[in-house]
């Protein structure tokens, strides 16, 4: 068997008003549309992704919050009505779904040999949260190829950012561990917003742009910081900085999906693609790619 | 109509009584303590439930369920293995369309939900199964604001109130939480269960002392320190203690009873009863201000659009036009006191005497009204609070009077004026008892038909310099 691989790995928020946005057959409201800037970047991502040949979105949610350890899909086929708790008015969406429920296994046992406190999901009853749907439809809007869903454990508010990192990057390592013996091509996704401060009202019309910008200027100047060492290769300062900017930021990175991500990628070097930057509610959102295989040199 | 709040309970928001009561001692004891709060509720004759569920979080203000027959399957996020709960409950929709009504009318950003499929938490489906499980008693659910401080969080509950007393309901009162919410952070075995740490526990014991001495009002002013002390930052926090206390009017002479007391995967879950009977025992000073209006910065969007429409949505709009007031020989006017209704002084010296023109409870700046207005902007009376009111008037004087170089000891004599007598004087009275009575004027009281704004008292007031 060849050795699988990770073709590219993105950072791929999830705010269910891009869906809603979208108006796809699968939401029940309709919009006029919104948040062009960043759907144009979802855009330029699916095109981009659509030239790399992968077997397999790996993927993890910040919207399923698990306490005790982290947790995976375990079964192969979920369908039904998502409605988000928070914006039902946007979101009641139809979905169906296959998970690589043997990937999901594989990382989960490398997981648990390492130490970490992991479980499968065997309900056939679970409702697969919004935020995985959310980026799984923005990403891959037909859903026509496998998911692995891995939730996020919330190890940031029971401990610390450093735990969680640690944590993390374990996960990350076993995660590319487990994809490289499956012989699968892979496609690494962070379902997470970076600053996340929103507001706490709604306009009328939900997708008046005219309404829509970053919640503070400091949130701004975050995110542009990690935005600019994304795009100048340097990962390793991220990381670095993760506990400051989680705090400072209200980011979202507290889930644990972006230093997951970035081990996935042994923390990239090279400079990764900004497809797109946006406010949702006042929360700062960006779409950006690093395409390992144009970087990696055993990534074919 | 006469409603009130006949009992509240805490009850926690795990599945584990639900699903397996039987797979540990402790479990099974909670499950046997919400079925005696089931009964209790069922012998208090209550006819509506209202859950306040830290499992619900939510972002743009309160979310409050108003889907006559919510239905659906629900797997809880972590304990999935534990099996599925099916679900139909009661709603009572018109209660929550009120309720949400009633928050505007307290300024608070606020909206009802009715959708099929909408993912009714945890913490309210365990509540309600357990406690209400033949649907018997129709039951609203409002969700836990994650941004939402104490003032916002005790309006929201002052805004139940409001509706339950209106509509002459015989209500419960049920916060769905942890105490201590540190769970185990890796997976053991049921008949390991136990809470996770001493410090958690000592402080569990602490507040549950405190709540089976009826001290809610304590437990609340402690809210913060508590969150701090024993519960994971973030999202939720030990916020329903604000909303219960205010349900209960800020009160520590409540009955409590604690039920039932375990750990469920080291959190602490309690089911606790607290009757609003008092125990005779003495109340104490309330700390913090007992906010009537939600002021808070909600207004994120648009700064200066949205807080003129949040001060007007606390003032009638069809009131009367505000004027400044003229500076007329012997006139005192005061920058702290609410803008006249017509072209009169705030108060006018002659000689050694200081006549006020009539004094509501307007607040200076907002205009908002102290307590609520007495009836909409489309005219149909609304619940108030006479007391808050009339406190708010007898502030007012003192702004007037200290503005004059007077004060409240100097004050001759008070025409006061209701405009309903019937409702409204034991509060006025029992206002005026703790604050100008002190003084010792003279007073005459009128019943009247109407003031120019919707508000329910004002005084005039003679005083010496």
């Amino acid at each position: 068997m060849a050795k699988g691989s990770i073709v590219a790995g993105c950072l791929a928020p999830h705010p269910p008003h891009l869906v809603y946005a979208e108006n796809p057959p699968q939401n029940e409201p309709t919009s006029e549309g919104g948040w062009e800037q960043l759907r144009w970047g979802y855009e330029r991502l699916r095109e981009s992704l659509s030239k790399i040949d992968h077997d397999v979105l790996v993927l993890l949610s910040p919207h399923w919050q698990t306490y005790v350890g982290t947790h995976f899909l375990g079964i192969p086929h979920f369908e039904g009505l998502s409605v988000d708790p928070v914006f039902p008015n946007l979101f009641r969406y139809t979905y169906d779904m296959n998970i690589d429920v043997e990937l999901s296994q594989a990382i989960h046992d490398k997981a648990k040999g390492s130490g970490l406190a992991v479980k499968m999901m065997e309900n056939p009853d679970f409702r697969v949260d919004y935020g995985t749907i959310t980026t799984g439809h923005m990403v891959n809007p037909a859903f026509d190829k496998p998911l692995v869903v891995i939730s996020s454990n919330r190890s940031t508010h029971y401990y610390s950012v450093e735990v969680m990192q640690e944590m993390m990057m374990e996960l990350g390592r076993v995660t590319r561990e487990a994809i490289e013996e499956s012989g699968k091509k892979a496609v690494i996704l962070a379902s997470n917003s970076l600053s996340h401060r929103h507001f706490t009202t709604e306009s009328e019309v939900p997708e008046d742009m005219s309404k829509e910008h970053i919640a503070s200027h400091a949130m701004h100047l975050w995110d542009m910081r990690i935005i600019d060492y994304m795009r100048t290769g340097q990962a390793q300062r991220i990381l670095d900085e993760m506990p400051e900017f989680t705090e400072q930021a209200i980011a979202e990175s507290d889930g644990g999906g972006l230093t997951w991500l970035l081990s996935t990628l042994s923390v990239p070097d090279y400079p990764a693609i900004l497809h797109g930057y946006g406010t949702i509610i006042g929360t700062g959102n960006a779409i950006v790619e690093w395409p390992c295989y144009a970087n990696e040199g055993d990534v074919q | 109509m006469n409603g009130s709040l006949v009992g509240s309970y805490v009850v926690p928001v795990h599945p584990h009584p639900l699903l397996v009561p039987e797979q540990n001692e402790g479990w099974g004891r909670l499950r046997a303590a919400f079925d005696e709060a089931r009964d209790a509720i069922k012998d208090s004759g209550a006819d509506l439930l209202i859950i306040y569920s830290t499992t619900w979080p939510s972002i743009i203000g309160h979310q409050i369920q108003a889907d006559p027959n919510p239905q659906w399957t629900l797997v809880d996020q972590d304990f999935h293995d534990l099996g599925s709960m099916d679900y139909s409950f009661n709603i009572d929709a018109e209660f929550a369309e009120a309720w949400n009504e009633a928050n505007h009318n307290r300024g608070l950003q606020s909206r009802t939900v009715a959708y099929h499929g909408f993912p009714i938490d945890v913490g309210s489906v365990v509540a309600l199964k357990l406690l209400n499980p033949d649907n018997a008693i129709p039951a609203v659910i409002v969700s836990s604001n994650v941004y939402a401080n104490r003032s916002e969080t005790t309006v929201l509950a002052k805004a139940c109130l409001d509706v339950i007393k209106k509509t002459g309901r015989k209500a419960v009162a049920v916060t769905a939480m942890s105490m201590s919410n540190r769970m185990f952070t890796e997976f053991i075995d049921p008949s390991d269960d136990r809470i996770h740490s001493l410090k958690d526990d000592e402080w569990n014991r602490k507040v549950l002392e405190f709540l089976e001495e009826g001290r809610l009002e304590d437990v609340a002013q402690l809210s913060r320190t508590i969150h701090q002390q024993i519960r994971v930052q973030k999202v939720v926090t030990f916020k329903p203690m604000w909303w219960l206390s205010a349900m209960n009017g800020n009160r520590n002479n409540l009955t409590g009873r604690v039920l039932a007391y375990e750990a469920l995967h080291g959190a602490g879950g309690a089911v606790v009863q607290l009757d609003p009977t008092s125990t005779g025992m003495g109340d104490k000073e309330y700390d913090e201000d007992d906010v009537e209006y939600y002021r808070g910065e909600r207004n994120v969007l648009d700064a200066e659009e949205d807080s003129a429409e949040s001060t007007e949505s606390l003032t009638p709009s069809s009131g009367p036009a505000l004027w400044e007031p003229p500076e007329s020989k012997g006139a005192v006017n005061s920058n702290a006191a609410p803008k006249p209704v017509g072209m009169y002084p705030h108060a006018r010296q002659v000689g050694d005497l200081l006549y006020l023109s009539g004094v509501g409870p307007r607040q200076p700046g907002t205009n908002a009204i102290p307590g609520g207005p007495i009836r909409d902007d489309d005219g149909n009376p609304i619940e108030y609070d006479i007391k808050a009111q009339t406190r708010a008037v007898v502030e007012n004087i003192a702004r007037i009077l200290e503005e004059a170089g007077s004060s409240m000891d100097k004050i001759v004599d008070v025409t006061s004026f209701l405009v309903d007598m019937d409702r409204d004087f034991a509060g006025y009275n029992e206002v005026w008892a703790e604050t100008l009575g002190h003084y010792g004027p003279t007073r005459t009281t009128l019943a009247i038909r109407a003031l120019p704004t919707p508000i329910a008292v004002e005084m005039k007031v003679i005083a010496k310099i």
